[in-house]
């Protein structure tokens, strides 16, 4: 395998100017909406007066809190210039924290966007499975929005939701009046139950047998927590999809974003330029690898 | 006025050791900043020199796992040793960097809008920041001594530094300005193995230096200067003159009749077929005198193998994780940024920095580092650098030089684990 | 308790034995024997299949709908632990004595199931060892799965790493 696993130098142009990689641009919050104890959504525009972000679905951005830091976030707004940038954030350090503190008004910096996102051409012409699992929903939501455009170019679509408790699930009305339309299965499955919750409790993996899908033409997109990816993708293989049909999005160390710092290595990939979205047919060896 | 000789790359003279200091007098004048190898702290390390006394005359380096010491030699030998603890990288990748300076700045009152309205498109200015990037630096070097191995580990960075996806500026303008005065290796050390990388003990011919020496201690101790580049040959003409007044004129082949003559001092002279025959010898000598050697061969294929090879339990009992291998490596890039921010919150710098993979902050994420254990990092380290560097970045990432043996506090030496491996590859691993 | 074995299944009976995914691996005859100890049942979302303490005379299997698996936790209410779909079954404790259910189950949606007799079942297993075999490694392989389920959900995958 040489360097040809790189996107080639066109691709690249098309998902996002290289300008702006090193350092950051001046956003704005537009809006901000909390969706659960810890993670919020932000909606951020352009405060330097330059165009928008135009993310992929799947790629990322390093947001950057003033004098703390930054991080690598999934994009969860679509791929039309007209939208803000969106991230749903989870408050799980100092960085993040200070990004999920942030106002309307307030300024965040952005770089970006990087990577290779979902191959979504895939889906055209075939039964479409979307799993996510707690804050992987949110990588997963602009999918959602390409599909139902082009909902007759693609077969059945079923959108399987994992989360810790019911207090967790992520855009709760977005997926309320998803799984009301005819034509999504969307389903939510808790790992754990309050009282009150009336629907699914159990791991993701078990919504599976109910999912309409023909194994040979289906293509499974999946981001969760590695472990939780891990199990669906075999599930998935073990069902009949074919591994290379099965895209997850990983997760390492970004930092730079653009390759160079080394950080985001999984063997021999760096995920900031060959994922994070990656199929299940490279990653499966790899991912049995402990400590790779 | 001083001809200069039209597009001839294969420029050369022979100068005696004072050469050394006309050129680098020459370099400084041209108002390149000089860094070469010195001795300091009882090794021969990189460092800014000023002229050619600095240069470790007479000395040699005895290297081993574990082990480098310097000893004294019978001649005069500029460069009559092998690598010391220090690489090029030091330059052109500074170990700290700052990157930009940030300012919190707090724009005008808006206008009124900043009620933290979730739906509201448009937003008062708040604060804000700006970023002031640091200008790339003005300085340009000239390096005396690369080693082949070196140019070689330049190349690797170069491809990714500047000609990669994202070049990165700071490296690119140091790159451009940069002068390489290449040396033929005669004095290979004990942990060498270019050989067995393919990456040495000769320069090549299209490893972009400027200039290239060849040290002959055979009957009267010279150099063999020969021109890369234009810049070079332009350096290399003057060397000739300012050596000295007088003698018989330097033509470069081809040139013939109609080349001015540009003069010579009594120590620069034209080459012999002898002294070419003499610099070949030298460096064909250090290529049979290799430290150590490798069989590189189906490396990347082999180590993706063996993910779980009982040898790096066994690696891991002697691994101390303290980095050296990666300060030490010419090639390791790793890096990281932070931000430092000043106690009142109104600036914040923010800083580039040498990065190694042994540290556990490389591989964090989610509250605990990904390459928990010794183990998973000597794994990452030998296995990228011999391994899935190909895979990245179409080559092998080593470059023989036989740092990381001699700086091991406790001596892993890559050639022998690798050995070991092939020796004896566990069945039944995943090959990805 | 008669000690003559039941009859062997008539070959219109294995014929028309009805699909139960679970045992869709199960020896055709061994399935017919099942569905001879077996009733269809319906019920209607909130209906209870059985509560905990409960005899434990029944083994369903589900065909269609959704049921939960709670449990009645006091000051917190009743929560559900799983809740279980079409080809998975509900309850083995009629496999062991006492013989007593320790969860309560309801359907959450209109539920279709196949409902097997107890006692039926464990005189045919007692009388035919295949039969016992092919079930109990049918059930096991349902158990298995479910075991694993659960471990996972212990891991607790989703938490906030930055809590404790």
């Amino acid at each position: 395998m040489s360097t040809g696993t790189r996107p080639s130098p066109e691709v690249a142009a098309t998902v996002g100017p290289a300008a702006g990689a090193l350092t950051p641009r001046l956003f704005r919050v537009a809006g901000r909406a909390q969706q659960t104890h810890d993670t919020w959504t932000l909606r951020l525009v352009p405060g330097d007066g330059g165009a928008p972000l135009v993310a992929a679905p799947g790629q990322f951005t390093m947001l950057y809190a003033f004098g703390v830091g930054e991080v690598p976030l999934s994009v969860s707004s679509g791929s039309s210039g007209a939208t803000p940038l969106v991230h749903t954030v989870r408050a799980v350090g100092a960085v993040t924290e200070a990004i999920c503190a942030a106002k309307p008004g307030d300024a965040l910096g952005v770089r970006g966007p990087f990577g290779r996102g979902w191959p979504l051409d895939e889906t055209l012409g075939r039964d479409v499975l979307l799993i996510a699992g707690g804050l992987g929903l949110a990588p997963l939501w602009p999918v959602i929005q390409w599909i139902l455009r082009r909902r007759d170019d693609i077969g059945h679509v079923s959108v399987l939701v994992g989360s810790r408790t019911p207090a967790d699930v992520l855009y709760r009305a977005e997926l309320a009046h998803l799984a009301a339309r005819p034509d999504i299965q969307a389903v939510v499955t808790v790992d754990a139950a309050d009282p009150g919750w009336d629907g699914r409790v159990g791991v993701v993996t078990a919504l599976l047998p109910q999912a309409r899908f023909d194994p040979a033409r289906t293509v499974a997109f999946s981001c969760g927590p590695e472990i939780m990816m891990r199990l669906t993708a075999q599930a998935l293989v073990d069902a009949g999809v074919p591994a290379h049909r099965v895209h997850l999005s990983m997760e390492r160390n970004m930092h730079c974003g653009v390759g160079h710092c080394g950080r985001c290595q999984l063997g021999p990939l760096l995920l900031c330029l060959d994922g994070p979205v990656c199929d299940y047919d490279r990653l499966g060896p790899l991912l049995r690898i402990r400590e790779l | 006025m001083t001809a200069v000789p039209s597009g001839p790359i294969d420029a050369a003279c022979v100068v005696p050791p004072a050469g050394l200091g006309v050129l680098i007098d020459a370099l400084r004048k041209r108002g390149y900043k000089v860094v070469g190898p010195t001795v300091r702290d009882r090794a021969i390390v990189y460092d800014e020199i000023t002229d050619a006394g600095q240069l470790p005359v007479g000395w040699t380096d005895v290297q081993e796992a574990a082990g480098y010491r310097l000893e004294r030699r019978d001649d005069e030998a500029r460069f009559g040793y092998a690598v010391g603890p220090h690489s090029w990288k030091q330059f052109l990748l500074p170990p700290r960097l700052r990157l930009a300076r940030i300012q919190r700045t707090v724009d005008g009152g808006g206008n009124g809008a900043g009620g933290g309205d979730d739906s509201a498109e448009s937003v008062a200015d708040r604060d804000g920041f700006t970023i002031e990037e640091e200008p790339p630096p003005t300085t340009r070097l000239a390096l005396i001594g690369a080693r082949s191995c070196e140019l070689r580990a330049i190349a690797m960075q170069d491809r990714i530094l500047v000609d990669g996806r994202y070049p990165d500026p700071d490296y690119t303008v140091r790159r451009d300005g940069l002068f390489i005065v290449a040396v033929n290796c005669h004095e290979p050390g004990g942990t060498c193995f270019c050989v067995s990388m393919d990456a040495g003990p000769a320069v090549r011919r299209d490893s972009g230096y400027d200039l290239l020496l060849s040290e002959i201690l055979d009957g009267e101790h010279r150099f063999l200067v020969e021109a890369g580049t234009a810049r070079g040959a332009e350096l290399l003409a003057e060397l000739s003159v300012l050596a000295g007044t007088g003698g018989a004129g330097i033509t470069a082949p081809g040139m013939g009749a109609e080349a001015e003559d540009v003069g010579t001092g009594p120590a620069a002279r034209p080459v012999t077929p002898a002294d070419r025959a003499a610099a070949q010898a030298a460096v064909e000598r250090a290529a049979a005198r290799m430290g150590r050697a490798v069989d590189a061969d189906g490396l990347r294929d082999l180590l993706a193998a063996n993910l779980e090879h009982p040898r790096w339990d066994d690696v891991a009992d002697r691994c101390l994780t303290c980095g050296n291998c990666t300060m030490v490596c010419p090639t390791c890039f790793c890096l990281t940024v932070e931000d430092v921010g000043d106690l009142a919150g109104g600036e914040a710098e923010r800083w580039r920095s040498w990065e190694s993979c042994f540290s556990l902050d490389h591989s964090y994420l989610h509250g605990g580092a990904v390459r928990g254990s010794g183990r998973s990092r000597y794994r990452q380290w030998l296995t990228h650098k011999f391994g899935t560097w190909h895979d990245q970045f179409g080559s092998s990432g080593c470059v023989g030089c036989g740092r990381c043996i001699t700086w091991c506090p406790v001596g892993i030496d890559v050639t022998e684990e690798l050995a070991a491996i092939r020796m004896n590859p566990a069945p039944g691993d995943p090959v990805p | 308790m008669t000690t003559s074995s039941p009859p062997p299944p008539t070959a219109s009976e294995t014929a028309s034995a009805p699909d139960i995914p679970t045992f869709a691996g199960m020896q055709p005859e061994h399935r017919a024997i099942i569905a001879g100890c077996a009733r269809e049942v319906t019920l209607k979302p909130g209906e209870v299949l059985f509560r905990e303490g409960d005899v434990a005379d029944t083994l369903y299997l589900i065909r269609a709908g959704t049921v939960a698996i709670e449990m009645f936790v006091p000051t917190r209410g009743t929560i559900t632990i799983e809740t279980v779909g079409a080809g998975d079954v509900v309850g083995w404790s009629w496999l062991f004595p006492p013989y007593r259910l320790r969860f309560d189950a309801r359907a959450l949606s209109a539920v279709t199931a196949g409902a097997v007799e107890a006692s039926c079942l464990r005189a045919r297993m007692a009388a035919d060892p295949e039969l016992g075999y092919d079930l109990l490694f049918h059930l096991a392989k349902v158990l298995a799965e479910r075991l694993s389920a659960t471990r996972m959900r212990l891991l607790d995958v989703y938490r906030n790493p930055a809590q404790p």
